[in-house]
This record gives C-alpha cells, structure tokens and sequence, in this order.
C-alpha cells in the first residue's frame, strides 16, 4: 500500500500529471467561452463591430467640405476660378449672394468655409497692378480638418493661376512649385492606416480586458478556492488560463487581417508570418497584463474598469494609432515607453503599408519581449497558492 | 413622497462613497486621462524629422533648407548625397519627410523660369503625411513671396488670404480638451449608473426596495439623480482644469453650456440606467456600458468629423447622446454660441434622455429572473 | 488528551495554533491556541456561532492560509513542510461548493480528475460510481447552475472524492439543502468512511448532524471551548431535561416557560416542549411551571443540542432577549383572511413552477411553506410579494394583488429574503435610517422606532458598524428590524435562518411568537423542519403543488396514513409526503 502510495504521488509531480492538468483547465476555460455571451460579444463580435466602424465609419480626408461661394461680381475669371470648387471632389460649393448670409451659414455650421472674391476683384485682376485678393474664412474648431481644408485651397489657387498664366502666354507664375510624393499610402486614405492599427485595439481587448475578468471572477465566485485546494499548481493555472485566451485572441487578430485585405483593400506589403509572430508577442503581453491585473484586483467590477483604463484607453490614444507619439509633451512620450501597443503599432503599419523593415520590425518585437516577460514574470510572482 | 427619493439619493452616495476603492475610481482616473489625453491627443506637429539632398548647394537652396530648419515644426537630421539613400531612411522610419533640391534649382530661379522642389513623406500614418505637406507648402509659399519681391519676379495674379475664425491659430488642442470634457462626462455617469440596478439586483436588495412603498418614478428618480449630481460636479471640475490648465478660452454663455450638460446628461444616464435594469449581474452591466460606450465615442465626431463618415453611419450618429453635446460643448467655448443657435442639439439630447428613462422605470418591475 | 487517543493513529492534529487577520487597524484573532487531533477513520464535527472560526481552521488545514502559530500535522507529516503532499491527499469542498456552473456536471467532473490526476481508464468506472452514490446519473449532461442546491451539493461532494480522498474536509455541506437531500449526503459520507476508512471534518450548524458524529469540536470567537464524543457534551445535564405538555398551545406554553425563573431553554418538539433547566432547578419547584393548567411533566435524557446550549450560556453568560413587541392597528378584514391564494400557476417557458396552488392564511397566524430545493416555495413567494406576476390565478394579500395595488398597500407590509439583503457598505444606523425613511417614517417616529430597533434587537453596540461586515446573526437581527420598521400586518421571511448558528435562530423565533401574538400575519418558508413546529398552520409544497395542508400535527397524522404507522417527527412526514407525491 505504501509503495503503491508513494507511485501515485511520484505519478502527480511527473510531467504527465502536469500535462493532464493543464488540459483540463484549458478545457475548462474553452467551455466557459463557449457558454458565456459577454465572452464571445467582446472576442467576436466587438473585432467586427469595431472594423465596420473604423472601416467604413472612421475617416480625416476630408471629401465633399461645404463651402460658401460669395461672388460679388462675376466675370470670366470668377467663372474659372468658382468651377475649379465646383469640380473639385475635395468640396460641395454653395453659392450665396451676401456676404453676411454666409457667415451665419458658417455660425449656424451649414459651411465649413467661406470663399470671398469682393466685387473689385475682377478689375483688380485685370489691372495686374497688384494680386487681386481671394478671401478665404474658414470655421477653425476643427483645427485639422481646418488645416486639410486650407491645403486644398491652396491647391486649387496654385493650378488656377498657373493656367491663367498659360492663357495669357506669360511664364510660370511662382518661383518654385511643389512637388510631392507620399509614399506607400498614395491614394492617403486614413483606412490604411487606421485598419492595421485596429489589430493592436482588438488584441488588446480581447488580450487585457477579457483576461482581467477571468482570475477574478474565479475569486468572486469562490471556485478558486477550489481549485487551490487541489495538486493544481499555480504556473499550471496560469498557463491553463493564457493557452485558450491566446488561441483566441490570434483567432481575432486572423479574423481581423483577413477583414483588412479582403474587405477594406488594405496592401499587406510584408511577411504573413512575421505579423502573426510579432501578434504573437504583443498577445503574451496584453494576457500579462490583464492577468497581473486580475491577480490583484480580485473583483471583476475593479478589474474591468483597471482593464479599461490602463490598457484599452491607452492602446486608442497613446500608441500612436491616432496622434502621432513624437509631438506629444516628453513626459507624455515618456509614459508612451510602456505601452505595448505603440511598439506594435509601429510594427503593424510598416508590415502592412511599408514592408519586412526589419531596423524597424527587430526592436519593436524586443521591447514587446521585454514587456512581456515583465508583466506576465509580475503576475506569476503576484499569485500564490494561499487565500491571505 | 421627496423624503423617500431624498433617503435613496443619500443612501446611493453613501453606497457610492463609502467604499474607497469605488470613491477613487470615480474621481482620480477622469482627471489623469484628463491631462494625459489632454496632451496627448493633439494632431498638431512638432520636431518632424526631415533630411534633405541637396543637389544645388547655392545660396538659394541653403536659404529654403534654412527657413525648414529653423522652424520648430521640422527637425533636420541628416544630409544625404546619393539617391539610394532615400528609401532607407523612409523605411526605417528615421525621417518622415526628405526635401530634394534639383542641380539646376538655382539657375533655373535665377533666369526667371520657375523650378521644382521634390518632397517624399512618409504614408503611412496618411493623416501625419497630409499635415507636414500643409507645413511644408506654408513654409514654400513664404519662401515664394520672399523671392518674388526681392528679385522682381511679377507677382501673381491673385493671392489668398486665409483667416479661421474661432481657433486662428489652428490648435488641435482647442478642438480635442473641450471634447475630452464630453468623453470623460460620459464614461464617469455611464460607470455610476450602468451597475447601480445591476448590483442591487445581484445582491437582492433590488427586490427590498421593490416590497417598500417606493413607485418606480421615485426608484428612477432615486437612481438617476445621484449619477447627475457626480456627473454635473465631474463636468464642472473638468471644465475648469480645460479653462485654466489647457488655456482653452470659454468664449460663449455657461447658461447654453449648463442646458447642454443637464440634458446630455439626461440622455447618459437615461442608457446607463437602461442596460442597468436590463442586465441580471454586474459583469452584463459592464460589458453593456463597454459596447454602448466604444462605437458612441467612436462616432461622435470626437477626433473624427461626422461629416467625413458614409451617409448611412451619419444615420446612425443620431442616435448618440454624445454627438450633440460635442457640437454644445465646442460651440459655447469655441464659437460663442447661444442658445438659439444650440436647439438643434437640446431636443434630440432631451428626446433620448425621455425614452431611455421610461424604458429603465418600466424594466424595473417587468425585468425578473 | 486521554491516552488511548494519543495511542490511535492520527489523521490530522493541531498543536497551539493561532491566526490572526488584520483589517485596516484592527486585528481580528480568528483561532487563539487551537488544539486537537483526529483520529484515523473518524468523523468529526466542527460546530459554533457564526463567526466562531470554523472556516478559517478548516482552510488553515488545508494550508490556504498560513498560521502565525503552531503545528499541524497531516497523516504524520507537517504540513508547512510539505505543501503541495497537502493537496493529494485531501478533499475540500468550500461552502460555495467550488462547481463551475457553466460546465455541465460531467465537465465538472472531468476538470477535477485532470486536476486530481485520476488515470483515464479508471474513470468511467469512478463516475459511474459517484453518480450512483449521488444520484445523479440522469443529469450528467445538464449545467450544473441549473441543478438544484442539493443537487449541487452532491456534485461538490462527487468532485472531491474523485481522488479517493485520505481526509475529506466538508464546509456546512448541508446549509440551503432539503431535508430529502441532507439525508442522502450523510448516508454517502457515511459509507465513505465505513467503505473507504476515510477521515471526515465538517463544520455545519445543524446540530442533530454533528451528533452522529464520533467527535464534535466546539468552536466559539476562535477557540476551542470543548471536544470530544457527543455524549461527553451533556454529562451534566443528566436530570435537567424535561418534556413538557399542558393545556396552553404549545406556543404559548413555550413562551411561558421561556419566562420562567432558571429555565435556559425551552423549545417546541412536536407536540410537547423541550425544557432545559439551570444547574440546581427544578420545574416542580417553580411556581410559574407548576402554575400552567394541565401541566405534564417528564424527565428525558440529554441530547447533544442541550449541552451546546448550556455551554455557551455559561460562555455569553445568558441568552434569555425577550420577544419584540408592539401594539400593530392590524386591519381587519371580514371573514378574517389575510392572505388567499386561488388556482395560481407560474411558467417559465414551458415549465411550471407553480401548478395550481391554492390557500388562505388568517389574521395573526404563523404561516409555514415547506418544500425541497427547487419545489416552487421562493415563486410562489415572489408571487405573493409582488414581484413576479402569476401566470393563471388569482391571489390578495390584505384584500389586494401587490403587484398592481398602490404603494399604499405595500406599507402594510415587511419583506425579509433569505440573503438578508441590506446594504453592507452602510452602517447599520445608515441602514435603519434608509429603511425608515423609505417606509415614509418621520420625526419623533422614525427616531423611535429606529431607538426600537436597536434596543429590542439589540443592535446599539454595533450600530456604526459596516453592516456587511457583522456576523450572520446581527445581519438577520437588522434585516428583520428593517423589515419591521413600520410595523407591518403582514410580514414575508424567505429562509430567515438559512446558515445561521442554534442560538440565533431561537432567538429569531422568539421575536416572531412575540410578533404573531400582537396580531402580525407571518409568513414563513424554511428548510427547518424543526422550525415547521412553531407555525400554526404549513403547507408542503412538491413539484409546485401541494400534496398537504394544515396543522404540524395534521400534516404529521396525513402522513402516518400514507405510512400506515404513526410518525412523530416532522422530517420523516415530509419525506413521507414527498415519496408519496412523486409516486404519482
């Protein structure tokens, strides 16, 4: 009976008897998924409901800006130079008479903007003695659509006096004339941008805040104690809690990338597997990080909303997936260092937009390491198998 | 029938307050995300790094590279001199932008013919690449005018002159603060009212109070008012920091603004209440005030126009409480606006707010296990 | 320690160990100088007042929590020294069992053989097993938050004993559990321990239980106060226990007795009292006893409930609250019935709870719902509160449906559930306050009432304290003040004493005596059976019918009936009836 005894012992530390429990808590943490709604809500449903918003409902190219069109008195020029708004995909022109009723349009938010050419401006032109004037007011809340709407203008100006110079057989009119190039993004539409980062914010949800429940409510629920009071050992439920939140958040980040090429025609210029590797990385650290915070918050309602603002909030507007890091205060940019999700943004742009950069792709995918190692290395030293 | 809706009201608060874990999540995250975001969240440009291939090297070219060095907006960081130096400091993220200057940029200037200036900036945050082309046009323009006066170039026909109303000088942060104040209202009175049914039902005191003599318009009352007072004190405190912290001028009438406030508040907690005496246990709360909240910020024109969004997500934008009130909180410290101008926005705030608190008054008793 | 138990092998011993938990400033001693040992193949019992300590050895035991002080040794070995050896030969099963209740029952089951390390080929045998044991074969496949609390209870207990547990430590395994089903988790443990030779602790608060137990360990504010077999417990109690019978209704006879001089306990049995007298009494010789008309007496040997309630009177130094009182303006309504019941049904989708169930409760009754886990008692409950609506049927209470009558009605009536819902982030003054504010009391009357309840209650030295923080006792003590704020006709207590220790149900049904004599209707649902006693009147609710009505002693002769032999007891005329009606 003893030595019989001992065997089993010996058979519950060996490997097979680990590996017999992880499978059951992965098994476990599969069923639950499967079962709770809030679960399947945020790791399937809220990936698409975000890209559809994103997608289709996000944009800052600024296409279709109503503007007011005041002429005072027409001519020729007026004509060619208010058809060149007309034609213009960049604006919806509105032609008003007065002045004054154009600038309660624009208070009363019917026009983002304002072109005014005063009654003397055709005389002026002909004249020649000096430039005629073109007024130009626009509604600057939105400092950057404001900005975008400026550069348009601008642009317009530049070709119509450079064919009003044609016409008249004189010499090009501006000293030096830009030309740019804007490279991997041609077209600039903000959805190539904005859909790749979408894979950072969706990880991190499914990675951070969907992990942030799952220790806690075990603790809620009493069933941890349970759980500790058998040969489980802690590592083992730890892992047992990563593999199937892992699984699944590279599930939504498949799902994701496969909704960006497919759907919303954004190039994949990169390697496949150095995004699903580099996905990989910045998975363990979201789960390092919503399990750390779960082991210490111990109530779902703390961990949630611990969750909400130390990592998806963060992941929106920290990272660089919207406002550009490098023009932030530095002890903003500073704070930025530990985020996750703004190495792996830098990443996500490259390997979608630009290609396998590796001086950018290797010391992201490091400092992902790092972060990592740390969070998940804090949770595994924060959790013991003890209720005080 | 007050004193009952007063004893809910102190008794919600000293719920609320009592505990000090709840009490600091309340107050201390709205206003760190209040400074942090307030910082960070700005698409204005600064210390954009740039190299230039100058091919020219002439007075003129030295004196255009000049007014982009010089400027706080561009950082340079490197000269290059063969082509193939190009792509890898694109790629590699080293510069976002690199100037060229043609061999014949100056003599071409000099003989009165006009000449090119290749730029190539880095796409892939398209918005960043579109900015830094308007800083680097406004930089070439005044180099253009500077050059047509000294050297007697003729001058053009016709010239713009651009003025803003309402933020002359373009700050991004004007724009995205007062809306931080929209956001932040929000998710505060959205956490204080999504869970308040819930818990209570989760620890069945919801059904305590269901046996009292309290009707369902004084429980609506007694729940939805302590989420309006934190919600008004939060917005108050917030408004502050964004006036004398962030400098933001309040330009218009607080009368307009306070409207506003109270029916966007109205509306806030009338869903917050709503998923509330829907949900069963807390853990439905949350998840519903997360999947209410998220697509709502989203497509409330907080960082990115509605305007710009399909016909068909415009639709859609109706519906969110926060939409109208970024237009009340943006118009009065922005534009001055009255509240003439600001109608449009109350009723559809005042009509949500409606719907959504009867719905909650009438779940209170029908919603059971 | 006698010699003999040192001699017999040892399954768990602890020697002089303490705990201590810190809360803010203050730290709380939660077991001082705790000494004992189990023997080998034994089954001991854990008893004591809430708050006594009886979770916190049992996790100390299983090392979840590390004590400041002291030894504990496992089968011979410490178990500081060996963590881990803890866990594999151990079974636990927490108070909140530790089932996940999204997994079906055998995916509860396969999670704890992985996590036991149960080979694969011994398993389907192993189950087949325990569902055997447990009855539980035909729900494998159901959720296990779908089953019921007994149900779940033996689920707990099946994970547990997948290992084949050497020592098997059970925390209240019973509380919430029907009768039918408490007795069929004891005859498991049972035959574990005559089948298997397990060694088995368990804390519980039905005392009855703990003497079938061949140790009982005494537990009160963390320390021992006394261990060992239970007859050892009443040693001196010996010509101090008494039933008594008379011409007075039980109830009545039972408060009389309370009153009287050097009694220290009396309590109703069936059809007789249960008198416990004070060292160096006796009934004969006082004269408010020999007073009572028809007055029987006879001298019956000591149980083990006795003794735990002589020693911790010595302990607390007396027990005797009196009753609540007040003077209620009950309505009265013509023909005198309070509450009628008639026809109601309540589905849910296509089950039904509640099948056609009908009956009235008259004015000052104490009005009894008895029914296994899941029978329909909480619905019907509901139903008559006001907060589900009845799918068929008709009920009044007081003359209206509390669903749609005005909120007028409602303050004629107090609610008690059985979680003692209040609001344990506010004191217990915040919570008196609330509540009265809410049952429109004011001024000089809310301040009277609310000094009421915390000098009849006795709530006045805790009354700053976080009500969710108080032991179990004073939390049902203020939930019933609460609900008695505004001294309703009718009051409503859903499981009042569900998990609460002996004395603290005395004393709560001393308070309802006292409320149902000043004319307050109350009605009652309880798993108690001893509690169906003290009602007036009972029904026995199965499958959402009920089979039997009437007085504790009807329903006890209806069931000899069906029985053909006379039963006495209260809990084999409820299992009888339910048999009875499930044959059907």
């Amino acid at each position: 009976m003893n030595n019989k005894e001992q065997g089993k012992n010996l058979n519950q530390s060996g490997s097979g008897a680990t590996a017999m429990r992880l499978r059951g808590i992965v098994r476990k943490e599969f069923l639950q998924i499967m079962r709770d709604p809030s679960s399947i809500a945020i790791a399937f449903l809220m990936p698409v409901l975000l890209l559809l918003l994103f997608g289709y409902g996000v944009s800052l190219d600024a296409e279709h800006v109503p503007v007011a069109v005041v002429v005072e008195h027409s001519s020729v020029h007026t004509a060619s130079l208010t058809a060149k708004f007309s034609t213009s995909r960049y604006f919806e022109p509105v032609f008003i008479t007065s002045l004054q009723e154009a600038k309660q349009a624009l208070i009363n938010h019917k026009v983002d903007g304002i072109i005014y050419l005063k009654s003397d401006f055709s005389r002026i032109l002909k004249t020649g003695y000096e430039p005629a004037p073109i007024q130009v007011i626009l509604n600057g809340v939105d400092s950057n659509t404001a900005r975008l709407v400026s550069g348009y203008v601008q642009g317009i100006w530049a070709t119509w006096i450079e064919e009003l110079a044609r016409e008249q057989g004189s010499r090009a009119s501006m000293p030096v004339n830009l030309q740019h190039r804007i490279w991997f993004n041609s077209q600039v539409r903000s959805q190539n941008f904005l859909v790749p980062g979408l894979v950072a914010v969706i990880m991190t949800l499914i990675g951070a805040l969907l992990t942030a429940m799952i220790v806690s409510r075990e603790w809620e629920r009493g069933t941890m104690e349970a759980l500790m009071s058998t040969p489980v050992a802690i590592r083992e439920i730890l892992l047992g809690k990563i593999i199937p939140y892992f699984v699944l958040g590279m599930g939504g980040m498949l799902l994701t990338v496969a909704l960006t090429v497919w759907l919303f025609d954004v190039p994949l210029r990169g390697s496949f597997w150095i995004l699903v590797s580099t996905s990989a990385l910045f998975l363990l650290t979201a789960l390092g990080m919503g399990l750390f915070i779960s082991t210490i918050a111990r109530n779902q309602f703390i961990a949630g909303q611990a969750a909400i603002i130390v990592t998806f909030l963060p992941a929106f507007l920290l990272s660089g997936f919207i406002f550009d890091i490098e023009s932030m205060p530095a002890l903003v940019q500073a704070i930025t260092h530990i985020i996750a999700a703004r190495y792996f943004i830098m990443i996500l742009q490259t390997v979608f937009l630009a290609g396998n950069v590796w001086s950018v792709i290797i010391p992201n995918a490091f400092a992902l390491l790092v972060l990592a190692i740390i969070f998940l290395g804090l949770s595994r030293f924060k959790s013991y198998k003890r209720l005080d | 029938m007050w004193r009952r809706v007063i004893a809910l009201i102190k008794k919600e608060f000293l719920a609320l307050m009592k505990d000090k874990k709840s009490r600091l999540t309340i107050i201390i995250p709205p206003i760190l995300q209040l400074l942090i975001f307030g910082y960070a969240a700005t698409y204005d440009l600064e210390r954009v790094r740039f190299a230039v291939y100058d091919e020219d090297r002439s007075h003129a070219s030295r004196d255009l590279i000049s007014r982009f060095s010089c400027s706080p907006t561009f950082h340079l960081v490197s000269h290059i001199t063969r082509d193939e130096h190009i792509a890898p400091l694109i790629d590699n993220k080293n510069v976002l932008l690199i100037i060229r200057i043609g061999p014949q940029f100056s003599r071409d200037l000099l003989t009165g013919r006009g000449t090119d200036l290749q730029v190539i900036i880095d796409g892939r945050n398209s918005n960043t690449a579109l900015i830094v082309l308007n800083y680097v046009r406004t930089i070439l323009t005044d180099f253009n005018m500077d050059w047509m006066a000294r050297h007697n170039w003729p001058t053009p026909p016709a010239n713009l002159y651009i003025r803003s109303w309402y933020n002359e000088n373009l700050e991004s942060r004007w724009f995205i603060v007062p809306g931080i104040v929209g956001l932040l209202t929000l998710v505060v009175t959205m956490l204080v009212t999504a869970l308040s049914v819930a818990r209570e039902r989760e620890q069945g005191t919801f059904d305590q109070l269901l046996v009292t003599p309290l009707r369902p318009f004084e429980l609506l009352l007694g729940k939805a008012l302590p989420g309006f007072i934190i919600g008004i004190v939060e917005a108050t405190l917030i408004i502050l920091i964004a006036m004398f912290w962030f400098d933001i001028p309040l330009r218009g009438n607080l009368l307009a603004l306070y409207i506003g406030l109270v029916l966007f508040l109205l509306s806030a907690i009338g869903v917050g209440l709503m998923i509330s005496s829907l949900a069963l246990t807390q853990q439905q709360g949350l998840m519903g005030a997360f999947i209410f909240l998220v697509p709502s910020v989203i497509l409330s024109g907080f960082t990115t126009p509605i305007a710009n969004m399909p016909v068909l997500v415009q639709k859609l934008t109706l519906f969110n409480p926060l939409r109208y009130f970024m237009v009340v909180i943006r118009g009065v410290f922005l534009e001055e606006a009255p509240v003439t101008v600001l109608l449009d926005q109350y009723w559809p705030m005042a009509l949500i707010g409606s719907i959504t608190m009867l719905t909650a008054a009438w779940f209170f008793r029908h919603r059971t296990t | 320690m006698n010699e003999t138990a040192a001699f017999q092998k040892s399954a768990l011993s602890f020697n002089a160990v303490c705990k201590t938990f810190v809360e803010g400033k203050r730290t709380i001693p939660a077991l001082v100088n705790v000494t004992f040992n189990i023997r080998l193949g034994s089954i001991s019992s854990l008893v004591g007042p809430d708050g006594a300590g009886k979770t916190t050895l049992i996790r100390v035991a299983l090392g979840l929590l590390r004590p400041e002080q002291g030894d504990i040794t496992l089968f011979d070995t410490p178990i500081a020294s060996a963590p881990s050896y803890v866990q594999t030969v151990t079974g636990y099963m927490p108070q909140r069992f530790g089932l996940y209740e999204d997994l079906t029952v055998s995916e509860n089951l396969d999670l704890y053989a992985d996590l036991q390390g149960v080979a694969s080929d011994e398993r389907p045998e192993r189950y087949h097993e325990l569902m055997k044991m447990t009855n539980l074969q035909n729900f494998t496949s159901r959720l296990a938050g779908r089953l019921s609390g007994g149900m779940k209870q033996k689920l707990g207990l099946a994970c547990t004993l997948l290992s084949s547990p050497k020592l098997l430590l059970l925390d209240e395994p019973t509380v919430g559990v029907d009768p039918v089903s408490r007795r069929e988790l004891w005859s498991i443990v049972s035959r574990l321990v005559e089948e298997k030779h397990t060694t088995v602790l368990l804390s519980t608060a039905y005392l009855d239980e703990a003497e079938r137990c061949d140790n009982i360990i005494l537990l009160n504010e963390g320390r021992i106060l006394d261990q060992g077999p239970p007859d050892s417990f009443t040693r001196g109690l010996q010509h101090r226990i008494f039933e008594i019978t008379s011409d007075l209704n039980k109830r009545r006879l039972q408060q009389e007795l309370q009153s009287a001089e050097g009694v220290l306990d009396a309590v109703i049995q069936g059809d007789l009292v249960r008198l416990v007298m004070r060292e160096g009494y006796e009934p004969k010789k006082v004269k408010k006893i020999y007073d009572i008309h028809g007055i029987q007496i006879d001298s019956v040997s000591p149980r083990f409930e006795d003794g735990y309630i002589a020693m911790l009177d010595a302990e607390k130094g007396g027990l005797d609250a009196q009753g609540v009182e007040f003077d209620t303006a009950v309505k009265e309504t013509k023909d005198g019935i309070v509450i009628a019941v008639d026809h109601i049904k309540r589905r849910f989708g296509d089950f039904y709870a509640v099948k056609d169930v009908s009956f009235q409760v008259f004015r000052g009754e104490v009005f009894g719902l008895l029914g296994a886990n899941g029978a329909g008692k909480t619905t019907t409950f509901r139903m008559l509160c006001g907060m589900l609506p009845v799918s068929e049927g008709s009920l009044s209470v007081s003359g209206v449906d509390l669903r749609t009558a005005a909120a007028e009605a409602r303050a004629r009536v107090g609610y008690m559930s059985q979680k003692f819902s209040l609001y344990g982030s506010l004191s217990v003054m915040q919570n008196l306050r609330f509540f009265s504010s809410v049952y429109d009391l004011t001024g000089r009357r809310r301040e009277e009432r609310i000094q009421w309840a915390l000098d009849q209650l006795e709530l006045a030295p805790v009354k700053d304290a976080s009500s969710g923080e108080l032991p179990l006792g004073y939390k049902q003590r203020l939930a019933l003040s609460c609900a008695l704020m505004h001294e309703p006709d009718i009051l409503f207590l859903d499981e009042p004493t569900s998990g609460v220790d002996p004395l603290a149900r005395r004393e709560f049904w001393k308070h309802i005596n006292a409320l149902s004599n000043s004319g307050v209707t109350v009605l009652v649902t309880t798993h108690f059976l001893e509690e169906a006693e003290y009602c007036d009147r009972l029904a026995i609710m199965v499958d959402g019918e009920i089979p039997a009505i009437g007085t504790p002693l009807e329903i006890r002769t209806q069931a000899g009936t069906i029985a053909r032999e006379p039963i006495v007891s209260m809990e084999e005329a409820f299992v009888t009836l339910i048999r009875e009606q499930s044959k059907n």
